[in-house]
Formats: structure tokens, sequence, C-alpha cells
């Protein structure tokens, strides 16, 4: 009986589990298998491809040394950085008004806000390119930090919406009779209570701006001006030749960041995605 | 302290009129319970009070000041909410204080004040924890707290006892009248629990669907009730209700439902002058139905026990008579089986009578005692 039970357990369960990690990890064992492979070893096809026979540190030597790999980072922490600050300014604002401001309009406008998440970044960089172009911001990260807030504030407010619901509607309105003007408690009470919601969204924009390739790929042409996600692809892609080793040492640096954020703000990210207040 | 008054008051939520036609004046360190079953209004109304709702149309003062365009923070009031709405990110002393900080009041001041009330309320030694390391009791009494540290004109509460089990629930009813009496200030009260609204307020006023159905105190509607909603909302439990055709025979009334027949007084017959024999709504409380020996027609009738529910300090029959399904209290020493006969006689002086139109009250009893 419990014998039957434990193998049903690891049917429904843990095989299930072990498949999905591996399709998970796999991609990533791959990157950090293929990063410490000389080429030599990687182009062999009589050695095992899943071992590394002699491990070496040359595609990391060469992303460092021969690209500028260093400054595409810095760009892209500019450009995650500020572009999540713009999008979580202009989230909680219109999350707020929509949740808790009474007017008519505010149910349809949340809608079309969440509506306008639905179109797809390949047709919006259409228009977007000529809108960058008039502002003479072709080539520079600003164009970036504009732009991505596009896609970034129309989720992180209908996220932020669904918190701001389950913060009672009379905790503001005993502040109010306290003496506590709308901003005042907008500080004092919504923002400390919605931090798990904030720093979720906040994580959000910051890896959905780290990872972005598509504007950045059109609008930045000038190597010192790239992300990583460009700066990779463009320059350790030459013709049909694919640095495989260096590509895979700056895909492996540049996971770190998200991979730290995430593994810090864990628990909140689970509490601001459920989105309840529990007291 | 201060009054409070409510002119024609009317609220409208685009089709639906949550309010209508409210007049009350409320006394000076008066304690008004604002009863009703849900979406009567009664929240409404108090929130209007608060200042947390617009008034479609009338006028509300507190004290001498109107206030319809005066903002919640500007009222001087205080309210209670039913889920407390205590801030879970700041301590007990923080909560409180929390009003006197928003009107710069000095700390010193704050602290002595915020001492006084805690100690009030026995939650001293509570001021630095967090409200979710309190017990709903616990968080009532922070709430309350919160409440009276500000010393406001007037206190509204929102069915503030609504969140607590049934035994802290009267507890802290206690508590509350306690404090209101030591405290002298004007307070609203909203509940839907008629016992609450009963023991607590000083005036009751009963309310359906946006209308004032009777104001008075809480033995007044209960002994005259102004129509059948007011008398089966109030007591529990609920009055006895059946239609009878009024019969006279000279100057004496009677009122008759196939074999039930009960014989009215002089004083009643004589509310009834311009009635003819037509039908009526009667109405008996179950403890006005006792069990007598002898079967005495026009003063007593015969039923048929079906369910007995003993309650301790009285037990409840469920019967039937003549076709009527009554409820009668026989006390808690009478033995009775489902299936028994009873002798019943209502106190003759205790029967209502309603029109059966507008279900209003054709007689007031006098009230008892």
């Amino acid at each position: 009986m419990v014998g039957e039970r434990a193998t049903s357990k690891a049917l429904k369960f843990y095989l299930p589990l072990a498949l999905y990690l591996f399709f998970l990890l796999f991609p990533f064992y791959w990157m950090v298998n293929t990063v410490f492979k000389s080429d030599k070893e990687m182009y062999n096809l009589e050695l095992n491809p899943f071992y590394i026979h002699s491990p070496t540190l040359e595609n990391i030597l060469h992303l460092f040394t021969k690209t500028i790999f260093l400054k595409w980072m810095a760009n892209t922490f500019f450009v995650a950085i500020l572009s999540t600050l713009i999008a979580l300014g202009a989230s909680l604002l219109a999350a707020y008004a929509i949740q808790r401001l009474r007017f008519r309009t505010s149910q349809p406008t949340g809608v079309a806000i969440f509506l306008s998440y639905l179109i797809p970044q390949t047709i919006l960089f259409i228009p977007l390119a000529h809108v960058i172009f008039q502002l003479r911001l072709w080539d520079s990260l600003w164009s970036l930090v504009l732009t991505y807030p596009t896609f970034l504030v129309p989720f992180c407010t209908w996220l932020l919406m669904g918190y701001f619901k389950s913060i009672p509607k009379e905790m503001e309105e005993c502040a109010m009779i306290d003496g506590a003007s709308r901003v005042r408690i907008f500080r004092t009470i919504i923002l400390p209570l919605c931090l798990p919601g904030i720093l979720s969204a906040g994580i959000f924009c910051f890896t959905l701006s780290w990872n972005e390739y598509i504007y950045a790929l059109a609008f930045i042409s000038d190597t010192s001006s790239k992300t990583v996600p460009i700066g990779l692809v463009t320059e350790l892609v030459r013709g049909d030749v694919y640095h495989w080793g260096p590509l895979m040492a700056g895909a492996l640096c540049a996971s770190v960041p998200v991979a730290l954020v995430y593994s810090f703000f864990v628990e909140h990210y689970v509490a601001g995605m459920t989105g309840a207040l529990k007291e | 302290m201060a009054e409070v008054r409510l002119e024609s008051v009317c609220k409208r939520f685009e089709e639906v009129v949550a309010v209508r036609d409210f007049d009350l004046s409320i006394q000076d360190k008066e304690f008004v319970v604002l009863v009703g079953p849900s979406g009567c209004g009664k929240t409404t109304t108090l929130r209007m009070i608060a200042g947390l709702e617009d008034i479609t149309s009338g006028k509300i003062f507190i004290g001498e000041r109107l206030v319809n365009r005066i903002p919640a923070r500007d009222r001087n009031i205080a309210m209670v909410f039913q889920n407390y709405a205590l801030y879970p990110h700041m301590t007990v002393y923080e909560n409180m204080a929390f009003g006197l900080e928003m009107r710069k009041t000095p700390k010193e001041e704050i602290r002595r004040r915020v001492q006084e009330a805690a100690e009030i309320l026995g939650i001293g030694e509570l001021l630095h924890r967090k409200p979710k390391q309190l017990s709903g009791g616990q968080r009532q009494r922070v709430a309350l707290g919160r409440a009276i540290v500000r010393k406001p004109q007037v206190f509204l509460f929102d069915e503030p006892l609504s969140n607590l089990d049934a035994k802290l629930r009267v507890q802290t009813r206690l508590e509350l009248k306690k404090l209101h009496s030591r405290l002298s200030t004007t307070a609203v009260y909203v509940t839907h629990d008629q016992v609450e609204a009963m023991t607590m307020g000083d005036r009751i006023v009963v309310m359906k669907d946006g209308l004032i159905q009777q104001v008075g105190s809480p033995l007044e509607l209960y002994n005259s009730p102004a129509n059948t909603f007011v008398a089966g909302f109030l007591g529990s439990p609920s009055m006895n209700f059946f239609q009878a055709q009024l019969k006279r025979e000279g100057r004496a009334i009677s009122v008759c439902r196939g074999s039930l027949r009960i014989d009215l007084t002089q004083e009643k017959a004589a509310f009834l002058d311009g009635y003819r024999e037509e039908e009526v709504i009667v109405g008996i409380r179950p403890e006005d139905l006792k069990p007598v020996q002898e079967h005495v027609p026009g003063r007593t009738f015969q039923v048929l026990v079906e369910v007995v529910e003993p309650i301790g300090n009285e037990t409840y029959v469920d019967v039937e008579a003549g076709g009527v399904p009554l409820i009668a209290g026989v006390g808690r020493n009478v033995q009775v089986r489902p299936g028994d006969k009873l002798v019943l006689t209502p106190a003759m002086e205790r029967i209502h009578l309603f029109d059966i139109r507008h279900e209003q009250a054709l007689c007031s009893p006098k009230p008892k005692g």
C-alpha cells in the first residue's frame, strides 16, 4: 500500500518535476559548458559534448579584452534602471488613480492600458522609430530609456492595480478622517503597504529592459552605445561565423545580475504577484 | 461635543436611490443607532455624515456648521470601521498617534493622550505591537483608541462589533456603552443586529430601502412599532403576523381567522371606529402568548405543538392555530412535546393591528411596565 503510494507520487510529482527542471536548466548547463571549452574541444565531434575535458578561461578573456563588454553592461544597467524608475513612477500613479479615484472612465482606462500591452513590439517599433528620429535621439541610450516604458507601463499598471485593490479602502478613508491629504496617504499608507507589489513590478521591468532586443537593435548602431543583447549578437557573430565561446561567456555574465535580483527579492516577488495584503 | 442634524438628505448612486428624505436631529451626547437589513442605506448615511460620501441633496449640520462641502478631515469626527482599518505597518502607538500627528499636535501631548486612551481601554502593554500580533478584540480596542485620542465632536461606528465572536461582542458592547457615558460624546452607530441596537442606543432609527421607518427609544419601538417592518425587525423570535377579519357585534370588535377568534379590548376597538368588517394584519409577540388551563372563546385558542425549542431561560414552541403558524414563549418550566395540544392566551392589551394595504399600525399598544 505504502509502496504503491510512493510509486504513484514519483510518477505524478517527481517525474514531471524532473522533466521540468531538465527543460529549464539544460540551456543554462549548455551555456556554462560551452564557456569553459576551447574552440578545438568544442568542434571535436569525437569527444563527449556534455563534459569539459580541458577547462579554459580563454572565452572569458576574449570577451573582456577583445570586445567592450563592460561598456555594454554599463549601458544596459543605465537603460534598465532608468526605464524601470520611469515605468514604476508612471504605473504607480496610474494604477492608484484608476483603482482609487472615482472618475467615470477609470475602468475603460484600465482596460485600454492593458490592451496597449497586447500590441506587439515588432509593430510598435516602426512609429516609435519615427518619433525617436524626430527627437534626434538616434544612437542614444535615451531612445531606449524613453521607449521601454511603452511596454513596461501597461503590465506594471495592471499588476499594481490588482495590488491596490487588495488594500482595504477603509484604511485610506480612516487616514482621510484622521486629517491626511491624498498625497500624504499615498506616501505614508499606500506605498509602504505596496512594497512587495512595487518590488515585483520593478523586477519585472528590470528583467524586460535588461533582455530587450528589438528596440535596441532598431535604434542603436554605434558599438559603444549598444546594450548587452545587441552587442553580443552583432559583435560576436561575424557573417556566418559564430564565436560560440565568447557569446556564451557574455550570456553567462549578463544573466548574473538578473539572477541576483531575483534571488534577493524572490519572496517579495511571489507576494507581489499574488497581490495579497496579509495581516 | 455637538449635535448632528440631517435635513432631507438624499443619496443617489446613478439609478439607485440609497437614501431618501432622511430627516434626523441627534442631540449633543446622544447615542443613536441606525439599524436595518443589508442595503437599507444605514452605512451610506453614516458615510455621508463622515464626509466619505457626497450627498445628492439635503443638508448635514455638525453643531451649527453646514458640512455638505467640508472634507472629512475638517469635520472633527472619528470613525471606527467594521474591519478596524488599522495601518498594518505601524505599531499600535503609531496607529493611535497618526491622527494627532496629522493635526500637528506636540509630541508630548500625543504621548499623554495615547497613554490616557490606552489606559482607558486596557491596551497599555500593546502599544509597541503591530496589528497582526493582536487578537480581534484587541484590534477592536486599538481602533476605538485611535478614535478617542482625537477627542472628536462626533463618534461614528460602522458595525464595529460584527467581526467579533458572540461572547466578545456582548462584552465589548457593554464596554462601548460605558465608554460613551464616560466620554459623553455624540455617537452614531450602525448595525444590522437588532439586539445591539436595542441594548446600546438612546434612540434607534430603523431604516428600510433608504427610508426611515421609525425613530424612537428602544422600548418605544419595541412596544409601539409604526409598521409591520419595524415590528418584525425588532425582537427575536420575530413577532407573529397573520391576516384576520374584523367582526363587529355592537360596540365589540373581534379579529377572526378560521376557528381562531380574539375579542379586542374596548380601548383597542376605539381605534378602529373608521374600519368596517375588513381584513387587517394581527401581530403578537411570542412572549405575549402564554399557556393557560381553560379555553375561553374569544380570549384563548387551542393550538397543536409542532416543534419545541428550549433555549434555557425560555422555551419557544412552534404551534399551529386554525391554519396559522405561530411561535409562543411558554416559559422554561412548561413541559411540552411535539403533538401536544395547548391552550394559549394573548396579552390582550399588547396585540398589534396593522392596516393590510400600507402595513401601518392601526393602534399602538400600551408600553410594558
